[in-house]
């Protein structure tokens, strides 16, 4: 029975989302569905303003400049930065992070330093780090995990702090679904002058996010896991700190004047912004924080909690799964294993029964070795999810247990 | 797609795989993984005379993968060392979708993994156990001992 525990009417948002009709979609950390205004935006833009934005003196290129500058317009309200300069657009977090990662690390990074990151990190937040120490003669360091997989926030002020030069920590675990104690690293962090990059590819568009509030000095997301249209992305970035990076790619838009010999670079954000960018992708996000923001924010993520609360209780007597975390207080994610069945024979005969959900180490394989386990199975809730669908997962979950089982 | 891929005779080696052995004794060194589930095969062959006599193996993973390993190992027993090194490249080429898949009406029951052939998020799980294999081949081929 569905029942009426959210203020948010998700019958009325579900028809914004068509392709909802088609299955139960429980994959939303992998990406989310995208609502139809966001994909007429998409097409509305190459029917009537395509041009290439900032050196096209036409009306369509002026056109098409000022919405992709209103929606980077956009991106500085929806996470509170202080300026513009300080929004740079990507193809997505893995984008954003390998950026911080090459031009910090150009500038910042010498041998002997470290790069401070968590073993819960998708692979996205932890790959980009190594090859940089690989290549700086820099080492990794972990931040001390609680067995609940929590920081182990005493043993913080222990780090070597003194050889840190970055830490690089995820904001909401994409396995695990809880919500990081990145206020106790950041301020641990900045007792030590050392910047943070907080990952929030799972928090932007499910959690309010202000990063003045949160303080941190980077922060990566994708546009694509909160309703953009993918191949989208923010590198948010303290503009101080932006300023003192070298550029990351080379190229068209980014540079200021070019000799045959040397270049000098253009300002903030353009300076990041190497080639023509995805024009399309930055406006059908910049109307996928509009739709978000209609709804608003503090609502979703309650509906999400009610979601997450929902599913936890129509899930904890089944004996046969064993959840990755087993607290209350995950955001729509639970991974689990199941006893008998293989996550990829799960995933399939759910699939059988239109129920999408992931299998396998959900990029985050450092975090499954940890918890000696191959690989799980993963359930991700959005806003337009229901209690229906989390009734239907369990039947479904029950029907694989008597075919696998016999 | 579902009921075609997980038939009887597949579930029934997945549920009873044929050949299946403790291989503690093999260093993990030699376990084949496929990274993106964690599934992981030991495979071990002996032979004589060039004829593979026995084909054991350790497998942790899903359905696929378990019974393409428990098939594999039935179908495969018995034959010259260089025909099964040709069969599990003939294998493995039917299910890359680089020849048809009628092709795999000479291999027994391995039909059922045609289903596979669509797949290619799953094409991993069923050629896992014949990439094994052919590393123990291609060793004892070559004459070179394993570690």
């Amino acid at each position: 029975m569905e029942q009426l525990t959210s203020v948010l009417p998700v019958h009325t948002i579900r028809k914004d989302f068509p392709i909802l009709d088609t299955c139960v979609y429980f994959d939303n950390a992998a990406t989310s569905q995208k609502p139809v205004e966001v994909i007429n935006s998409i097409s509305n833009f190459y029917k009537n303003t395509n041009a290439n934005v900032h050196r096209s003196i036409h009306r369509l290129g002026e056109k098409a400049t000022a919405k992709y500058e209103d929606a980077r317009e956009r991106v500085r309200n929806f996470i509170n930065a202080r300026s513009v300069q300080e929004i740079i657009f990507t193809s997505g977090t893995t984008d954003s992070i390998n950026l911080v990662a090459s031009a910090f690390a150009e500038k910042f990074i010498n041998e002997g330093d470290s790069i401070l990151v968590t073993e819960l990190e998708h692979h996205s937040n932890l790959v980009p780090w190594q090859l940089i120490a690989s290549r700086k003669k820099a080492t990794l360091c972990f931040v001390p995990l609680r067995d609940d997989l929590s920081y182990d926030t005493e043993a913080l002020e222990k780090l070597p702090w003194h050889t840190i030069k970055i830490a690089a920590v995820s904001h909401i675990s994409n396995v695990l679904g809880i919500e990081n104690n990145i206020k106790s690293i950041i301020s641990h962090a900045h007792g030590h002058d050392v910047p943070v990059l907080i990952d929030a590819a799972q928090s932007a568009g499910h959690i309010p996010i202000d990063v003045q509030a949160m303080d941190c000095d980077f922060l990566a997301f994708s546009g694509h896991k909160m309703c953009g249209p993918l191949g989208t992305g923010v590198l948010y970035g303290r503009e101080r700190l932006l300023e003192q990076l070298p550029p990351y790619r080379g190229g068209g838009d980014m540079i200021h004047s070019v000799w045959k010999d040397k270049s000098s670079y253009a300002h903030l954000p353009c300076k990041f912004e190497a080639g023509t960018p995805n024009i399309v992708g930055a406006i059908g996000l910049g109307k996928a924080m509009n739709y978000l923001s209609r709804i608003g924010i503090t609502a979703i993520s309650d509906r999400i909690y009610t979601l997450s609360d929902y599913f936890y209780k129509a899930t904890r007597d089944i004996d046969s799964i064993q959840f990755l975390e087993t607290s209350e207080k995950t955001h729509g994610i639970f991974s689990f294993v199941h006893k008998i069945i293989h996550p990829h024979d799960l995933a399939q005969y759910l699939d059988s029964r239109e129920i999408a959900i992931r299998a396998g180490h959900h990029c985050a394989q450092p975090l499954h070795r940890m918890l000696k386990i191959p690989a799980s199975a993963r359930v991700s809730l959005y806003f337009y999810n229901t209690e229906s669908e989390i009734d239907c997962f369990r039947t479904a979950l029950e029907e694989a247990e008597r075919f696998f089982y016999v | 797609m579902f009921d075609e891929l997980y038939q009887e005779i597949l579930m029934d080696h997945y549920r009873h795989p044929r050949n299946a052995a403790d291989l503690s004794h093999i260093p993990d060194s030699r376990i084949h993984e496929n990274p993106t589930c964690g599934d992981a095969i030991k495979i071990e062959i002996t032979s004589v005379n060039e004829m593979v006599t026995s084909i054991q193996h350790e497998t942790y993973g899903c359905a696929i993968s378990t019974a393409s390993a428990s098939l594999m190992s039935e179908y495969l027993k018995g034959k010259n060392v260089f025909q099964v090194q040709e069969e599990i490249i003939k294998f493995l080429k039917i299910m890359r979708g680089e020849l048809p898949t009628d092709n795999l009406d000479t291999f027994e029951d391995l039909v059922c993994l045609a289903g596979v052939a669509k797949l290619p998020v799953r094409l991993k799980c069923a050629t896992l156990a014949w990439h094994a294999l052919l590393d123990c081949i291609l060793h004892l081929v070559s004459g070179v001992t394993l570690p």
